[in-house]
């Protein structure tokens, strides 16, 4: 009697259709993502310029500071502030998804507890307001690029996949962050403190050459050393190096951080509406 | 069998509840260790996938248990029951919200569930903007919210206030939009929560058409939970009586509204009943108490004691022909034991005094079973003002337990009458 019937609840039931239905509510990704966007600069004078000065303003005192008051080497011949924002620009999307998608569970709770779809739209639309940031910056870049006059090198045509990558990394690590704040609300204090504490580790104020050799490896354990590092080689072109074995280290960190949110993910999201 | 949508097995859902524990006085040493207990306790807990609701010890509690339901294709199944019987819960379950601890729900159709009007309204967007939020929550498409869009404007009424941000519409034009989203949404199944407790009576009125208009007219499967029982009198031709986690009674909505009712009366009830105020009456029931035989008031009692019901009569003014009649329901509100005064000649209430009489009552041991009792009495005479002299209803309540028998709780039966097999001879 069991094939009459569409659908079946039962406990610890994962549906056979989950990715179907994932697929089915898409509008409801799209309308949520248009709806984060919408609502974002509400209420501000300025509105979209913070998008814009934000990254703008970094870029400025990491330049003083690390190029002209540390005097670090920049990458081949590229203007110590071009070689910052190229870094700049895959760190703002990565922290800036991160900060939004690990509140994004928390800040639906009205949604979790009443209706149901697919959980993982809530974080993947989260992702598409930093997708915009990081689009508006991209103009900046190139306005600084005008500015310098500055011709990137041929590299830049394998910009796309250092992006889906950038993507990856910020999606596996938001979901992981999400589903724990969910549970633990002491994440909600980790998190700022990632993103604080990631700025420093990354090679976001300087290039990633400064690091001895023998710490590399270990140093590209860090998922988002291996997208700065790409971004600059797309951007820079021959003047910056990607350490290959780092490079792999860290898609593979990536890929497995990816893969286990989702995992963890799927595992407690029917309990969601439970905790939240 | 194949017309039924909705099938409910043995569904149950557990919940964790922590308490605190309160020591009597504490030092600085105690809450540190305290402290360092709870912390351990708690991630460990929750990192074994627990749901930790509050506090450190323990204890779980379930709010949905053994529910059996089959709901056949356009019913309309209302769902009554207290604060907290578990109707929310259960509509959880069937809107795929929380997952069951326990058995399971099969459903045929799209389901549309509807617990709260406005779920995902954004107080910044425009009434135009939030249609089409709220219906894509809901489960609508695009295209379907543009062919309804003029029906919904129309049915909410707001037209002129479309492009406002809700957040400065008044809270009824806010219920009414979001309403309006909702009975719009075309699905099979419908599973409704309270969202008539909202809004002005005229606008109560429209949705409650609008929903009859549904379950009716369209031949989809209502379910709607609902405090208002004149509403689901009207909406549902059947309905389930939630309480306590459990499923205590399904049948007609009449019925089980009765039910429900009856059920209500007996709360606060003890095994002293003391009428706080005289009234006119020629004949009334002044005080009534259960005690053992010993003649100690107790509420709770063993299977095995005779239980003793005294009885207060003040009598104005002797009214020939008075009888009594007693009853003695169990939890779910059955008659277990029903008598009147008549049953015994002469009937007792005949000799009434003028001033205060007693009676005795009482119920032998080893008939009533584990459980909990009520008992009423109303006293009658067609020679009274009223042919009603005195009603005061299920005045008194008391338990039974069972430590006697080795089955002990666990005997189902409605009577603690024991069958003894006695050995005769030997062949």
């Amino acid at each position: 009697m069991h094939e009459q019937f569409d659908l079946i609840i039962e406990h610890g039931r994962s549906e056979k259709n989950y990715w179907c239905d994932l697929w089915r509510y898409r509008e409801l990704f799209y309308i949520l993502s248009w709806r984060d966007i919408k609502v974002r600069y509400k209420q501000t004078v300025i509105g979209l310029a913070w998008s814009i000065i934000r990254p703008l303003l970094t870029m400025v005192v990491f330049t003083v500071v690390f190029g002209k008051m540390a005097k670090l080497p920049t990458e081949g011949t590229t203007p110590y502030a071009i070689m910052v924002f190229a870094g700049l620009l895959p760190w703002q999307f990565f922290s800036n998804a991160l900060t939004e998608s690990s509140n994004s569970l928390i800040g639906n709770t009205n949604l979790i507890s009443k209706v149901y779809f697919p959980r993982l739209i809530i974080p993947a639309s989260s992702i598409i307001t930093s997708f915009i940031d990081f689009l508006i910056s991209f103009i900046i870049m190139i306005g600084l690029m005008i500015y310098y006059q500055y011709l990137p090198s041929w590299n830049i045509l394998f910009m796309p996949f250092f992006i889906f990558i950038a993507f990856l990394a910020s999606f596996g690590t938001g979901l992981w962050l999400t589903t724990m704040n969910v549970k633990f609300r002491d994440f909600r204090y980790i998190v700022p403190f990632i993103v604080q504490m990631g700025l420093y580790i990354s090679p976001v104020g300087f290039s990633s050459s400064n690091i001895p050799e023998k710490w590399k490896l270990l140093y590209s354990l860090n998922p988002m050393v291996g997208v700065i590092d790409g971004f600059r080689w797309c951007i820079l072109g021959g003047g910056s190096k990607i350490y290959l074995p780092g490079f792999i280290l860290s898609l593979f960190v990536i890929v497995l951080t990816m893969t286990y949110s989702i995992w963890h993910f799927r595992k407690i999201e029917k309990a969601f509406a439970d905790y939240i | 069998m194949s017309d039924i949508v909705i099938h409910i097995e043995n569904l149950g859902k557990s919940y964790i509840i922590g308490h605190e524990t309160r020591e009597r006085y504490t030092a600085l040493r105690d809450i540190i260790s305290n402290k360092t207990k709870q912390i351990v306790s708690k991630s460990k807990y929750m990192l074994n996938g627990g749901q930790l609701i509050a506090g450190v010890d323990l204890e779980e509690f379930w709010a949905l248990k053994e529910i059996n339901i089959d709901i056949k294709q356009g019913a309309s199944v209302g769902i009554i029951g207290r604060n907290g019987a578990g109707k929310s819960t259960l509509l959880k379950i069937l809107s795929r919200i929380t997952e069951p601890t326990t058995g399971r729900v099969m459903i045929t159709g799209r389901v549309a569930s509807l617990l709260e009007v406005g779920t995902g309204f954004h107080p910044e967007l425009s009434g135009r903007e939030n249609i089409y939020l709220n219906g894509a929550i809901l489960g609508m498409t695009r295209k379907e919210i543009k062919q309804k869009f003029d029906e919904i404007v129309d049915f909410s009424g707001i037209e002129k206030f479309l492009d406002t941000p809700v957040k400065r519409y008044s809270s009824g034009m806010y219920v009414r939009l979001a309403f309006a989203v909702a009975a719009h949404l075309e699905s099979d199944i419908m599973i409704v929560d309270e969202v008539l407790a909202v809004g002005d009576v005229e606008f109560q009125k429209k949705c409650l058409s609008k929903m009859g208009e549904v379950s009716k007219g369209e031949g989809r499967t209502v379910l709607f939970v609902s405090h208002n029982l004149s509403a689901i009198k009207q909406l549902c031709s059947t309905s389930i009586l939630l309480n306590n986690g459990e499923m205590t009674f399904a049948g007609t909505s009449k019925e089980t509204i009765d039910r429900y009712l009856l059920m209500n009366i007996n709360t606060g009830l003890t095994n002293v009943f003391i009428k706080d105020h005289l009234d006119e009456k020629e004949v009334q029931i002044v005080k009534a108490e259960i005690t053992d035989k010993d003649d100690n008031k107790r509420q709770q009692f063993d299977i095995s004691e005779d239980i003793f019901i005294y009885l207060s009569i003040l009598c104005k003014k002797a009214i020939p022909n008075t009888y009594g009649y007693m009853a003695i329901r169990n939890s779910q509100q059955e008659l277990i034991i029903e008598s009147d005064t008549y049953d015994y000649l002469p009937n007792c209430l005949d000799s009434l005094n003028i001033g205060l009489n007693c009676f005795k009552c009482k119920i032998n041991k080893n008939v009533l079973a584990f459980g909990e009792y009520t008992f009423s009495i109303s006293l009658a005479s067609e020679f009274g003002n009223n042919f009603l002299l005195d009603t005061p209803g299920q005045i008194l309540k008391f338990t039974i337990q069972d430590n006697e028998t080795s089955r002990g709780i666990n005997r189902k039966a409605l009577t603690s009458y024991l069958l003894k097999l006695e050995l005769q001879h030997v062949i």
